[in-house]
């Protein structure tokens, strides 16, 4: 069976990392493969990076308030790049209000501060369509 | 995208960045068609030089690899980097870190870069290694860089897998190189001493020297030092390296690792094949369970089990 693959990025100028690093550590540990971009990634190389890595989902974390610009950006160049049926998700201090919008916009998904590791966990192993033989 | 073998060979040859990524995925997960695309594409292989980069954890293997590619583009080569790191034993699952130094390469559409994880295997590199280090070639990369899991002493596998194997070793790790002469100081066709600018890179540098006078038949095997985040030392590692592949060429090295890859890599496709051939077998006779009862229990071939298998 194919191993999922996922991105964790930390788009924009934003260097808090803690929470991405907690995030990788529980998808490794719940058997997925993880790939740590490290901190101030633009839009267009987490999704070259998604591209090249052949990702199954992409998890952003982004605390400096930008979400609302930097998500959507990032889906859609992963659009123009093919990857539309990418799993796009995103975590950090976001309000709920924005969440719809985030979601109109593709992002499957909002982990906000509290949230349990074992639900993005489940969330991936129930939203990834793996391409199995 | 689609994932018929056909498409994703002509992308691959037509330089289909996104196609070559999926083919990599294929191959390494051995998906539906990953073995019609690699015999088709073994023709296509053969340009690409293949340079393995071995060393301990920490040693900066990964940023050497980047500052080395930053000066590789210089000469405007098309490079493609494969970067292992472990996977789990536990869980399988693995964070792969590498592209965190190599940031600076993401926006090249001339670098093509490919985490991936052990999966298990124990010889620094995983099981499709060499299959995905194809795959580049066939795409039309000048250079290809085998980045391996920070090793120990005897994870040697890349010597297999590369044209030419670069040890990086860095001070601090102890200075008893005579402990590490085994292994992987052995594969070593040249040796890079990094972080030069800490205290202990000359000494390195010198018990490494003598080592090598004193144990080797093959005294030519540069040490070259240098410090991996200041580029200017690598106009002068590209030209050692050079030089070193150039003698590789001369002495006829180079056709002899590729001769020796060749036969491994069939000899591992025939073990392949047996091994398929061993489970459909253990199925025809009804699975290992029914065929422990053939044996009362006993691990051991009886002549009627002999007699079976040879059916």
């Amino acid at each position: 069976m194919k191993k999922i693959k996922v991105i964790v990025a930390k788009p924009g100028l934003d260097g808090h990392d803690r929470g991405a690093k907690v995030i990788a550590r529980a998808l490794r540990d719940a058997g997925f493969e993880v790939i740590y971009t490290g901190i101030r990634q633009t839009p267009e190389d987490i999704a070259i990076i998604a591209q090249e890595e052949d990702a199954d989902v992409i998890a952003m974390s982004l605390l400096s308030g930008a979400h609302n610009t930097l998500f959507p950006k990032v889906v859609e160049l992963l659009k123009e790049k093919g990857l539309g049926d990418r799993l796009v998700v995103g975590g950090g201090v976001i309000p709920e209000s924005d969440i719809p919008f985030l979601k109109e916009k593709g992002v499957k998904a909002i982990f906000t501060p509290g949230s349990k590791t074992e639900e993005l966990i489940n969330f991936i192993k129930e939203n990834v369509k793996c391409d199995e033989e | 995208m689609k994932n018929n073998p056909e498409f994703i060979i002509n992308g691959i040859l037509s330089g289909d960045r996104a196609v070559l990524a999926r083919g990599i995925t294929i191959v390494e997960n051995s998906l539906y068609g990953a073995e019609e695309i690699i015999s088709k594409i073994e023709e296509k292989t053969g340009h690409a030089f293949i340079l393995g980069i071995t060393g301990p954890p920490g040693a900066g293997k990964s940023t050497f690899t980047s500052s080395f590619v930053t000066e590789l583009r210089k000469q405007n080569l098309k490079i493609g980097i494969i970067a292992v790191d472990p996977s789990s034993p536990f869980t399988g699952g693995a964070v792969l870190g590498d592209r965190i130094r190599m940031r600076v390469h993401t926006k090249d559409e001339n670098v093509f870069m490919r985490s991936l994880g052990s999966r298990g295997a124990l010889g620094g590199l995983s099981l499709k290694t060499s299959r995905i280090v194809s795959l580049m070639d066939a795409f039309g990369m000048d250079v290809i860089i085998v980045e391996t899991v920070g090793v120990g002493q005897s994870e040697t596998e890349i010597s297999k897998t590369a044209d030419m194997t670069a040890v990086i070793l860095a001070p601090g790790f102890g200075d008893d190189i005579q402990a590490l002469k085994a292994g992987i100081l052995e594969i070593a066709d040249i040796f890079i001493v990094n972080k030069s600018d800490l205290a202990g890179a000359d000494k390195l540098e010198l018990e490494l020297k003598q080592t090598l006078k004193l144990n080797y038949t093959d005294t030519s095997i540069p040490v070259i030092k240098c410090c991996s985040t200041r580029d200017d030392d690598f106009a002068n590692i590209y030209s050692e390296i050079k030089k070193r592949v150039d003698y590789f060429k001369q002495e006829k090295i180079l056709d002899e690792r590729r001769l020796n890859r060749k036969r491994r890599d069939i000899y591992d496709l025939i073990k392949s094949e047996i091994e398929r051939i061993t489970e459909e077998k253990i199925t025809k006779l009804g699975g290992i369970d029914s065929i422990l009862n053939m044996t009362d229990g006993k691990v051991y071939l009886t002549e009627e089990l002999k007699n079976l298998i040879k059916m």
